[in-house]
């Protein structure tokens, strides 16, 4: 049989623009998302949560809640099981079984505003509303933190009693939840050799995922103990894990059945709802459907880290980069597991350093749990190193990409996380931003040009796919992964190109927990890298039983058989007629039954993706707006399967970036309450904010992976940040150090008197 | 409490529904009368996923009591296409790649539609000023402006 290789010049599929399997559902809104299931006789359920930042509860009383005409069950954390410690694997934030539990439902102690307490399932959701009311919780109010800075001075209230920082030996107490360290060298003493030396701190503060579609479940638990979820989430594996383990089932009883996922971002890679929503159809006996509200989604779900960041970089007065060091803490909220790990990892990720350290903290606060937010933690790092790299280019005199390619990381650079350097694409990457026209074009007064770059990983992990030749010779894959943004499509286009047949003639389909093997989340980038190579191997076992079955009926040994555009030939022999992919699926029954096969691994050499943005902005001098009028962003993408949805991951990331440089923010008064909870005051890019987003897509092909494929979803949201500082500093001379860069901000900067 | 009993016209169909007082238009479409195309993204008018033709008006749906439909026409993201014919919206949304989710679509279609209504002739800027009401969070809106623009162009193009 034919092995596609990533060089095949007859390649029919790949790197064509075809509609997506699933778009006239979603443009005639008949596709079904979180909140768009019901069952017959079904309650409505709605959470009790803390007004207070830390407080301990000191009686939860829900007689009153419980006899409203309506109210059929409550749940307190009284009812959860006591999870003992165990890591669970969230993605880039790291957290505990334990602790999950307790951001699902309060034990003993609430940690931020939002902070779930109690769940009300009633006949509607008005009667579960008004039982909250009714609900009489005692709380004894505790002193509060809400920054990383005062988290870790010597008297901070502790937001844990008892968690002790877990690097190595025991200490006392604190709020630093973990630390990490990582580098290679001796950055400190190599500081000495250097002609220039930049040191400059930095501070971001929390934003939101901001999905358009708010966390929405639908539970039905049988008296027999089995358990169905509908709901939509990054895994639909993850929703089984985490709600088996947070209510002591076994996974087989659990069958979680993935509904369209309105946004995630990585903000659907944990459970909020559904353990929820389970325990109270246990207790009614009827299926519980819950929706958040827009607020509650703002207070109890996300955010992206808060953070500071100081980092020094030295560097010869011929431009080379002698050493880096960074000390980064981001604040995980009221639980641990923030992405300080990575955002370590990735700070100095782009650059050939000889010395390079970071120092990592992840900080305890009376905020609601930080989650995972599109390349988690780098964005911010990056808005840190990339800023001292433009101040750099700038003392030096040195032209700032030609400073980045001098410094550029490639094969077989020892990286600052570990690893070196297999084939990447950062020098191609750079070079294209510099030669584009964007690069040179002229600019008015009070414009200025930015440029920035960021790295990505991308993830692995554990997929599977499965495969299936159907009688009429059409063919149909089944998914393990939520399709977040046109997966189904990339997948469709890889197995006809496999098979060699028109891509409607695949069809892809989302399976639930009982239809296909196991999947890790829709995250890292990774569904087209991972899930997709999965989809490439079954289809040539498939291909493989093919031959088998057209040997049979021939009565030709298999190794003379060759499977090339839907047909089995036997190239030696042309008195054989070509057997198609129809007539030996319509002849399966005589030559052995059903042709089909699923491929399961866990998928490694994924290939690291690099990008590079060029930004103009025009600041109004009057207001200090700040207006971004043109956007040219470069990205490594391997190979792009379709390249319509590859620029929209690189235009929806280069925005979502954008945004967090200039607008939002969480905004938190004293007491520790979020005074934005809405689209109105956390105010995300809107359509009339923004010029068109240009996206150059470079291939530098990811020599793992069957097509080429690097994954392409989080490294657009890296450079975003700094590209729009350094075009800021480009306008006005001065350099931002906190976000957002917001009229006020910049005024103030502007005209200090004002 | 009793109901409200109230009588309008939804996709070209007429319909009945009993609706709460405080029950808004999205709400019934959604959970009485199950027509979940039209979607809740913020419940407060910020987010123009739940958009919403109202006599031939823009509205959002979340703000608006059920109450108040009785006797008026109301047109949704479901009744776009005819039959099996999508809308020009609907295929140039398709074409351009215009959705990722997909979850602000329906709310997308329904406002591009009434910009149409008004100006079959607009600029990228006047699109972007009139959407400004519907948040993606997916696309950073390039893929929209240049689907709509392309729907304009061939509705402009069929009308002559």
């Amino acid at each position: 049989m034919t092995q596609k290789t990533r060089d095949d010049q007859t390649l029919k599929w790949v790197g064509t623009r075809p509609i997506r399997p699933d778009g006239v559902e979603k443009v005639t809104g008949r596709a079904r998302y979180g909140a768009d299931f019901a069952r017959p006789d079904m309650l409505w359920a709605k959470v009790l949560r803390s007004p207070h930042a830390h407080a301990r509860i000191r009686s939860i009383d829900v007689r009153e809640a419980l006899a409203l005409d309506g109210v059929k069950a409550i749940v307190t954390g009284d009812d959860l099981p006591e999870i003992a410690s165990e890591q669970a694997f969230v993605g880039e934030e790291p957290t505990d079984y334990r602790m999950m539990s307790q951001n699902v439902l309060a034990r003993g102690k609430v940690g931020y505003v939002g902070h779930a307490i109690a769940a009300v399932a009633a006949t509607t959701s008005a009667v579960a509303e008004e039982a909250l009311g009714l609900i009489e919780v005692d709380y004894e109010i505790l002193p509060h933190v809400l920054d990383a800075v005062s988290a870790i001075a010597p008297d901070a209230p502790l937001v844990h009693d008892d968690l002790c920082d877990r690097k190595g030996e025991k200490k006392a107490p604190s709020n630093i939840a973990n630390e990490v360290e990582m580098g290679h060298g001796d950055p400190e003493a190599a500081f000495a050799s250097a002609d220039f030396v930049i040191d400059r701190s930095f501070t971001t503060q929390a934003v939101h995922q901001g999905y358009i579609e708010p966390h929405a479940c639908l539970a039905e638990a049988g008296p027999d103990g089995q358990v169905t979820i509908w709901c939509s989430s990054q895994g639909q594996f993850m929703i089984r894990g985490y709600t088996a383990k947070l209510l002591g089932l076994d996974l087989a009883q659990v069958r979680v059945v993935p509904a369209e996922i309105g946004g995630g971002f990585g903000g659907k890679t944990t459970v909020y709802l559904e353990p929820l929503a389970v325990a109270l159809s246990q207790r009614s006996g009827r299926p519980v459907k819950m929706v958040m509200s827009r607020e509650e989604v703002f207070r109890a779900t996300g955010p992206a880290s808060a953070s500071r960041i100081r980092v020094k970089i030295g560097a010869t007065r011929a431009g080379n980069f002698v050493a880096g060091e960074a000390w980064l803490d981001y604040e995980a909220g009221a639980f641990p597991g923030s992405s300080v790990a990575a955002g370590s990892m990735t700070i100095f990720a782009p650059y050939a350093f000889e010395h390079a350290r970071s120092h990592g903290r992840d900080i305890l606060v009376n905020k609601p749990k930080s989650a995972a937010y599109r390349a988690p933690g780098a964005p911010m790092a990056a808005f840190a190193v990339e800023s001292v790299v433009d101040d750099l280019a700038r003392q030096l005199e040195i032209d700032p990409i030609d400073l980045r390619l001098q410094n550029a990381a490639q094969e077989g650079v020892q990286s600052s996380f570990g690893p070196r350097y297999k084939r990447i694409g950062f020098v191609e990457t750079l070079e294209a931003a510099q030669a584009h026209p964007h690069y040179d074009a002229p600019l008015k007064a009070n414009q200025g040009r930015g440029v920035a770059a960021g790295m990505w990983f991308n993830a692995g992990l554990q997929s599977s796919a499965a495969v299936m030749v159907n009688a009429d010779g059409s063919i149909s894959v089944i998914s393990g992964n939520p399709d977040i943004g046109g997966s189904r499509a990339s997948l469709a286009m890889m197995a006809a190109e496999e098979f060699g047949i028109a891509y409607e003639k695949v069809g892809v389909r989302i399976g639930d927990t009982a239809s296909v093997g196991y999947n890790d989340v829709t995250g890292g980038s990774r569904v087209t890298l991972a899930t997709g190579k999965m989809v490439v191997e079954a289809s040539r076992q498939v291909i493989a039983q093919l031959c088998e079955r057209a040997a049979k009926v021939w009565d030709v040994d298999v190794e003379r058989v060759q499977w090339a555009d839907g047909k089995a030939t036997v190239p030696d022999d042309d008195t054989i007629k070509p057997l198609g992919l129809a007539e030996i699926a319509t002849g399966a029954g005589r030559t052995g039954g059903p042709i089909q096969a699923s491929a399961s691994g866990s998928v490694r050499g994924v290939g690291m993706s690099f990008a590079v943005h060029l930004c103009d902005v025009e600041v109004d001098p009057e207001t200090g707006k700040v207006d971004v009028i043109r956007y040219t962003a470069f990205q490594d993408a391997g190979r792009a399967i379709h390249p319509s949805y590859v620029e929209g991951q690189i235009q929806g990331g280069a925005v979502q970036g954008i945004g967090w440089a200039l607008n939002e923010a969480y905004v938190f008064d004293e007491s520790g309450r979020l005074e934005n909870p809405g689209f109105l005051d956390y105010r995300m890019p809107v359509a009339s904010d923004l010029p068109m987003i240009d996206a150059v897509i470079i291939e530098v092909a990811n020599p793992d992976h069957p097509y080429g494929v690097r994954g392409v979803g989080e490294a657009p949201i890296v450079p975003p940040i700094p590209a729009v500082a350094n075009a800021v500093r480009a306008a006005t001379g001065v350099r931002f150090s906190d976000l957002p860069l917001s009229p006020p901000r910049v005024l103030d900067a502007l005209d200090p008197a004002s | 409490m009793s109901k409200r009993h109230v009588t309008t016209t939804i996709d070209g169909e007429s319909r009945e529904f009993l609706c709460e007082d405080e029950q808004t238009l999205l709400d019934v479409l959604r959970d009485v009368l199950m027509k979940t195309g039209t979607k809740e993204g913020c419940g407060t008018g910020d987010c123009g996923a739940c958009s919403v033709m109202l006599d031939s008006r823009l509205v959002c749906s979340c703000l608006m009591l059920a109450a108040e439909a009785e006797g008026r026409v109301i047109e949704t993201v479901e009744g776009m296409a005819e039959g099996d014919r999508l809308h020009p919206l609907q295929q140039h949304f398709l074409e351009e790649a215009a959705l990722q989710c997909g979850v602000c679509t329906p709310g997308f279609l329904v406002a591009a539609q009434a910009l149409l209504a008004r100006n079959p002739d607009p600029s990228e800027r006047e699109v972007r000023f009139w959407l400004a009401g519907n948040l993606c969070r997916c696309t950073g809106y390039d893929k929209i402006i240049r689907a709509v623009l392309a729907a304009a162009a061939e509705m402009r193009g069929a009308d002559a």
